[in-house]
């Protein structure tokens, strides 16, 4: 079943030459977690807003579970919408404490399934211990899951997360973003998160919206936007891309580095750029081989190497954590491309120019 | 299945509930400033043409005199006190710093009845120095005198310079006074050059409120019998019984008082440019040793001594001696009326200022900041002025009402009309401390709310009110207090029979009677001490 489905939606803010958001098409299936990914000022929070209804669609239709609830220029307000939301700064009232915050989506509830349902709830997110705590005397973390916990009370068609680990430090996101989705997926619940982490959006996604400008430049899966993205913009934006220059014959695409299969649609002579991953690469230390090693950054799990084409091109290549090579080390490149991914070549130069 | 949708319509004419109540409220406060400003135009009777006559050019001059001198006289105490104790360091500062400001709870009416029970001819002073001295044996000066009114008017109003003023030196920091020096300028041309000139829009804006303060009084000038518009206003209605000649007179107060409105504005805009930094370090202040600390001491605790403690004091002897004889029924029914009226303005001024508040919070165009605009721009008008504005109208609904109901209707005189003039009088004043925690509230509580499926009304009463206690709470006092305080409107729009304890003061003094005006002075003045304490509490955090 489909819970949240927009249809061609665009929107621009009254100050701005350019569309916040424009002809955005996309589902989400029940159950599902969507991740809006993009650089900031990509429309991504607007998406977000109008799903939320604090933003109404210049053009564009937005169903949740079926009903009409935005149209061009006019949107059922937010609070009789359902959804359920999860702030950035969390936003918890500071005068309630934990249990009020969260009951406070319950009203018209009878008084004992109230008291049960925050009491399920507490103990879903671990929280059962501080349900008399005010929020200014729990921690960064502990706030964000009385944030969820509140937004989920209410049993809300979908919620929606606002990049909802950006204020909490490294160590404690890693955490929150397992606890998260765990609470997400014991819930079933529909949820649709924002965020400009693609790593973030990789681990908590069932499926990722990749946004740009305003314009949606690919919906697949976490492994379809890495492993075969359709634009250099989204092969860059979800981890580091090197892209080396290719021409197509004899159903191959030759490239410095080596020929590759052509899985791809371009046809015979046409000149592309490959996308290469530094994960696609390995290095073979060999007195006679045409790259040379420029530089090593350690990063605990692996070594990330910079390296020089003969043809002057710098690649990546990450290695394994013990692999350690002097600079200027002579070294053979080994291809291990799963998924061949290339761009025409022209269109490349241009928007890199 | 399809939801019924709301319009979103263009955002200048999207008003809902809460625009229109704001639209409501300030229309309630254009009416009687409109009244006022039409008579301007309204046919001139006989009355009117005698005032032009005889006493309109008095009242211009003693204006003039007034204002100048007021301006002169808390621009100087005010801008030396707190230059001391904002950049140096003397004995007893510390206490003096906060001391100084004790002063705003005394209303200048009272400060007034004291100086002049204390040093007229009759007065303790002038008695002790016949008989030490004989008749004719010593020189003192008129205490009822242009002089007299500019005394007092400055010692009750400095303190509006000095806050102002020591903020302004406070954050300015010592650092530009330091380049000055590195640049060869002494301690004193460093104050005239760069620590004076940086601080002028403070002082300024300081000054001017003091100057709308000083055109809007109404209790001291009256005490002194020193004619002023706010004084002429009153005899021409309860004298010469002509409303239309007491809004002529208004008229051309309120001009008065918008000329006044506009240059602070304008000499203020500058003021948000400069940094916020409080001067923490203690190092950073300007040591005074020997006898120049000793003079910085005496100066600012003599200041005090004459503004606070002597009428303090005075105000007790006065009470004690005759709390025997008036401290009865009648007392405390003048503290009740005093009380009810002050609690109850508070109430509908402060619910008016939450409808002002939340109307704009959900709705930040430009439509219901003008209406927030127009709703606090009452603070400008004078009780007087306003008494005036307020009773027209209310005069021509009674009769409108009265000819189509066929029966009396009269809402003139009646408490409903004060309450509604002090509502328009002070909404400004509960406005800035509600409005400024509003500020501070995330916008995505407000968007948690509606999620949660909480909004309007409901939204206000469970998530704002709560949050907002704190400025709500300042709110209620400072309306409350100032109501306390409040002399002409009160006078002139109470109801028979509702006479309050500013009524009391006003007319034990025009009789003379210092003594019996003490015990009802002393109740104003420790209301008057409360917002004091709250403000110096605030500053204790830091602004």
């Amino acid at each position: 079943m489909t819970t949240i489905e927009l249809i061609r939606v665009s929107k621009r803010y009254a100050q701005s030459k350019t569309p916040a958001v424009f002809d955005i098409s996309l589902k989400v299936e029940k159950g599902e977690v969507l991740a809006l990914l993009g650089p900031s000022g990509s429309g991504k929070t607007t998406v977000l807003r109008l799903i939320a209804g604090f933003e109404a669609p210049d053009e564009g239709t937005i169903l949740l579970k079926g009903n009409i609830v935005s149209e061009q220029g006019v949107a059922l307000p937010p609070e009789k919408r359902g959804v359920g939301m999860v702030f950035q700064d969390y936003a918890l009232f500071p005068h309630l404490n934990v249990a009020e915050n969260i009951a406070f989506g319950l009203r018209g509830m009878a008084r004992a399934a109230q008291r049960k349902k925050v009491s399920d709830i507490l103990d879903m997110v671990g929280l059962s211990d501080y349900r008399r705590r005010y929020p200014h005397e729990l921690s960064g973390g502990q706030q964000q899951r009385v944030a969820l916990a509140r937004a989920l009370a209410p049993d809300p068609a979908v919620v929606l997360l606002d990049e909802p680990f950006s204020s909490l430090d490294p160590d404690m996101c890693v955490r929150m973003r397992e606890d998260v989705s765990a609470i997400l997926r014991k819930t079933g619940s529909t949820a649709v998160l924002v965020t400009h982490d693609h790593e973030e959006a990789f681990s908590m996604a069932d499926k990722v919206a990749l946004l740009n400008e305003g314009r949606l430049e690919q919906l697949d899966t976490p492994e379809g936007i890495y492993h075969t993205p359709l634009t250099p913009f989204v092969a860059e934006f979800v981890g580091k891309a090197d892209f080396i220059a290719g021409l197509v014959a004899g159903g191959k695409i030759m490239t410095e580095i080596g020929c590759l299969e052509n899985t791809t649609p371009f046809t015979e002579g046409a000149e592309v750029m490959v996308m290469i991953r530094p994960d696609d690469i390995d290095l073979r230390p060999d007195p006679k081989g045409p790259a040379t090693v420029l530089g090593r950054q350690f990063r605990g799990s692996e070594n990330h190497y910079r390296v020089r084409l003969s043809s002057g091109q710098i690649i990546h290549s990450s290695q394994h954590s013990v692999a350690v090579y002097p600079n200027d080390l002579q070294v053979d490149l080994q291809l291990q491309i799963t998924h061949v991914v290339a761009f025409d070549k022209t269109a490349m130069d241009q928007t890199h120019q | 299945m399809h939801f019924p949708l709301s319009k979103n319509p263009s955002p200048l004419l999207s008003i809902d509930r809460w625009g229109l109540a704001a639209f409501l409220i300030a229309a309630i406060v254009i009416v009687p400033l409109a009244v006022i400003f039409s008579s301007v135009f309204s046919a001139h009777d006989e009355i009117w043409a005698h005032l032009l006559e005889t006493t309109l050019p008095g009242i211009l001059v003693n204006t003039f005199w007034l204002t100048l001198g007021v301006a002169l006289g808390t621009g100087v105490l005010g801008v030396s006190l707190a230059w001391l104790t904002a950049a140096t360091e003397f004995p007893g500062r510390r206490f003096l710093d906060w001391a100084l400001m004790l002063p705003m709870a005394i209303p200048s009416y009272v400060t007034a009845f004291v100086a002049i029970g204390l040093l007229d001819f009759s007065g303790p002073i002038q008695t002790a120095l016949r008989a030490r001295f004989g008749k004719d044996g010593f020189w003192f000066p008129e205490i009822r005198s242009t002089g007299g009114v500019v005394l007092v008017m400055t010692l009750t109003l400095y303190p509006y310079v000095y806050l102002l003023t020591r903020n302004a030196f406070l954050t300015q920091g010592r650092r530009a006074l330091e380049a000055a020096q590195s640049l060869g300028a002494g301690r004193v041309s460093g104050f005239f050059r760069v620590a004076l000139p940086m601080a002028r829009p403070w002082i300024a804006g300081g000054v001017m409120l003091a100057l709308m303060e000083t055109l809007s009084d109404f209790g001291a000038v009256s005490i002194f019998n020193y004619d002023t518009f706010a004084t002429a206003i009153y005899q021409a209605w309860f004298g010469f019984f002509s409303i239309s000649a007491a809004s002529q007179l208004a008229s051309l107060l309120v001009g008065l008082v918008f000329i006044l409105l506009l240059l602070e504005q304008k000499l203020t805009a500058r003021m948000r440019y400069t940094s916020t930094r409080l001067m923490r370090i203690e190092g950073d202040r300007i040591p005074l040793y020997g006898l120049m600390s000793w003079c910085a001491a005496i100066f600012a605790a003599s200041v005090f001594f004459i503004a606070f403690v002597v009428p303090v004091m005075q105000l007790l002897i006065w009470s004690i001696s005759i709390a025997g004889e008036d401290l009865d029924v009648r007392y405390f029914a003048y503290l009740g009326h005093s009380l009810s009226l002050g609690g109850s303005a508070a109430l509908i001024t402060v619910a008016a200022v939450l409808v002002l508040v939340y109307a704009r919070r959900l709705n930040p165009g430009p439509t219901i900041r003008a209406f927030v605009r127009v709703a606090t721009l009452g603070y400008a008008l004078p009780g007087s002025v306003l008494a005036v504005g307020v009773f027209i109208p209310f005069a021509w609904l009674d009769g409108q009402m009265t000819a189509y109901l066929n029966r009396p209707f009269i809402l003139k005189g009646t408490v409903a009309a004060m309450l509604l003039a002090y509502l328009v009088r002070f909404l400004a004043v509960a406005y800035h401390p509600v409005q400024s925690v509003m500020k501070r509230i995330s916008r995505h509580i407000d968007e948690s709310a509606r999620n949660l499926g909480c909004s309007g009304f409901e939204m206000l009463r469970r998530v704002h009110l709560p949050m907002m206690r704190g400025g709500v709470l300042t709110a209620l006092v400072l309306v409350f207090v100032d109501v306390m305080k409040e002399m002409p409107i009160t006078l002139m729009t109470r109801p028979f029979g509702w006479d309050t304890l500013a009524i009391r003061i006003y007319e034990m003094t025009s009789e003379g009677e210092w003594e019996r005006a003490a015990l009802p002075a002393v109740a104003i003045v420790l209301a008057g001490l409360i917002p004091v304490f709250l403000l110096t509490r605030d500053r204790e955090k830091g602004f």
